[in-house]
């Protein structure tokens, strides 16, 4: 039976949230510390990625869109955010485990940095998107506020997916690169850099919630209002995979220190 | 009556551990799925400890005896939280420390003052205390300059001595030593145990584990002996220290007494010597150990 004392949860998340923001700061921090470039790096590579991506795509590309790099940032931010955070939380428990096996430490804790210090380097990438929208004269309205859900609900799904992979990782060692495949097969089916009402087979973006949320994503930023039906999904698959996220954990979390 | 019970800082009930061991560990899912199939998943089970009880009161230096395999790095792992046992209960009131070997848990990229507020963070103390203790951690440590270097530059005597410093200065109340006393140049080693006797008459619980009899004579007041994961004897350590050197290591041991120590010259290198090789079979039971813990429980799934 899964138990979650939630106000004995509290009280410990209060004491430990200073070191939730000190392995945030780490992640974030190291990622770029031996690099000439440093924190440029976030700008750099969406901005690169977009470049190749573009000029590879747009000739494919049956429709004459002159925001086609826009159009491909909103789609590239949000899934290279998805696949490294879920990848750095899959990884978190191992790699800490010297920790772990010495002091008593939410584990929680060590995903959770892992899907934050994500988080925020995806966010100062945002910049490269708002760069691309005045040059590709992309003007925001009044619905670039609606942004915030498909933002929140990526976290939420993160979040749950890191906390599912940590634990199964834990246990099975080849879940790393089965997650890769399934990162893979997320990627092409997530309408990054294609229309995705040219797919022949629709029945397959239902599989993925990463696609209802660049959806949503795209019509805050192009100005048209949210699709209900992409937001319910995205919502369901975001809240449904943290409520198994918590419970996998919280039932597995005991067990970790005996297979690290 | 309230008295005895606010006096009463760890209390452990009933503990048991159950370990699963499995003939062959299955690590990954491909081969999981096939033992599964084939009906393969089998267990074995194995308790590590047995009906552990026992109280430790403020202040009290408890020292944990016992041969290769015992339970005590169990016993050690389930009261600091890292372990969850399958029976039993366990009180804890304030906070426990372990005391890390040779800096583990650093970041080997992070430079000595980062580790510090991360170390700090760890160990679950909010930032303004690490701020107000910094200044005598790194004086402590005699790092130097050196606090601004990434630790993967510092020297194992380095590492040892931050780590002590950072673990001792913060003052916990209750302190886990788990064979570590033994770290850093003979200077720093004493430094170290002064630390320990100061933290000491500030009333700090200290648990103990060593293979040196003398040690712990030396620095506890109590001491039990776990014996197969259970529980023999618990007492004042004079008591309990004689008791062990006459069951477990024999007759001829239990001739060295504490305070011959300056005239034997010889006799305690010999006996260093012993429990050298004593300690090396000790790491070496407990990488079996590991092997088995890493074995078990796939079970419930």
């Amino acid at each position: 039976m899964v138990e979650i004392n939630l106000d004995r949860a509290i009280k410990n998340f209060k004491k430990y949230r200073y070191l939730l923001f000190e392995l945030t700061k780490k992640n974030i921090k190291l990622k770029y510390r031996r690099s000439y470039l440093g924190i440029l790096w976030t700008l750099l590579e969406p901005i690169l990625t977009t470049i190749v991506l573009t000029l590879v795509f747009i000739g494919i590309r049956k429709k004459n869109d002159a925001t086609f790099p826009v159009y491909i940032l909103t789609g590239r931010l949000l899934y290279s955010f998805f696949s490294q955070s879920t990848k750095q939380a899959m990884k978190s428990i191992r790699s800490n485990s010297g920790m772990i096996k010495k002091v008593y430490v939410p584990k929680y804790i060590y995903p959770l940095s892992n899907i934050l210090s994500s988080y925020i380097i995806s966010m100062i990438s945002m910049i490269v998107l708002f760069g691309a929208m005045i040059i590709f004269k992309v003007y925001p309205t009044v619905y670039i506020f609606n942004a915030i859900i498909p933002l929140f609900l990526i976290l939420v799904l993160s979040l749950g997916m890191g906390l599912i992979l940590a634990t199964l990782a834990v246990f099975f060692r080849d879940m790393e690169y089965l997650w890769d495949v399934a990162l893979m097969m997320i990627m092409y089916t997530s309408a990054i850099f294609y229309d995705a009402s040219s797919v022949g087979a629709q029945w397959i973006f239902y599989f993925n919630p990463i696609y209802h949320i660049i959806i949503n994503f795209r019509n805050c930023i192009y100005g048209h209002s949210l699709d209900p039906q992409a937001l319910f999904i995205s919502a369901a698959y975001s809240f449904a995979s943290l409520l198994i996220g918590i419970l996998l954990f919280y039932k597995k979390q005991d067990k970790f220190i005996l297979n690290i | 009556m309230e008295d005895i019970v606010s006096k009463e800082i760890l209390k452990v009930e009933n503990v048991g551990m159950r370990f699963n061991l499995m003939e062959k560990k299955v690590d990954n899912f491909k081969e999981y799925v096939i033992k599964f199939i084939k009906n393969e998943l089998r267990y074995q089970e194995f308790w590590a400890l047995k009906d552990v009880s026992f109280t430790v009161n403020k202040g009290d230096r408890l020292g944990i005896l016992g041969l290769n395999g015992a339970g005590k790095s169990t016993l050690l792992k389930i009261i600091a939280g890292v372990l969850k046992a399958s029976e039993g209960n366990l009180t804890v009131k304030g906070k426990i420390v372990p005391l890390l070997e040779l800096g583990a848990g650093f970041d080997r990229q992070y430079t000595g003052v980062e580790n510090i507020y991360l170390y700090g963070a760890v160990l679950g103390y909010p930032k303004e205390l690490i701020k107000e203790k910094f200044n005598e951690i790194v004086e402590f440590s005699e790092l130097g300059d050196f606090i601004h270097v990434p630790v993967k530059n510092y020297s194992s005597g380095m590492k040892a001595r931050l780590g002590f410093s950072i673990a001792t200065v913060m003052e916990p109340e209750i302190l886990i030593l788990d064979e570590v006393l033994s770290v850093g140049d003979a200077k720093f080693r004493k430094k170290s145990e002064k630390r320990i006797l100061e933290m000491f008459d500030k009333g700090i619980t200290v648990l103990f584990v060593s293979h040196s009899i003398e040690q712990v004579r030396r620095i506890c007041n109590r001491a039990i002996i776990l014996d197969k994961g259970t529980l023999v004897a618990d007492g004042p350590v004079e008591e309990i220290c004689k008791l062990y050197e006459e069951k477990f290591i024999g007759a001829e041991k239990a001739s060295s007494k504490p305070k011959k120590k300056k005239k034997k010259k010889k006799k305690p290198a010999t006996e260093e010597n012993a429990t050298n090789t004593e300690a090396k079979t000790d790491t070496a039971a407990e990488d079996k150990d590991k092997i088995v813990t890493k074995n078990e429980t796939e079970e419930e799934k």
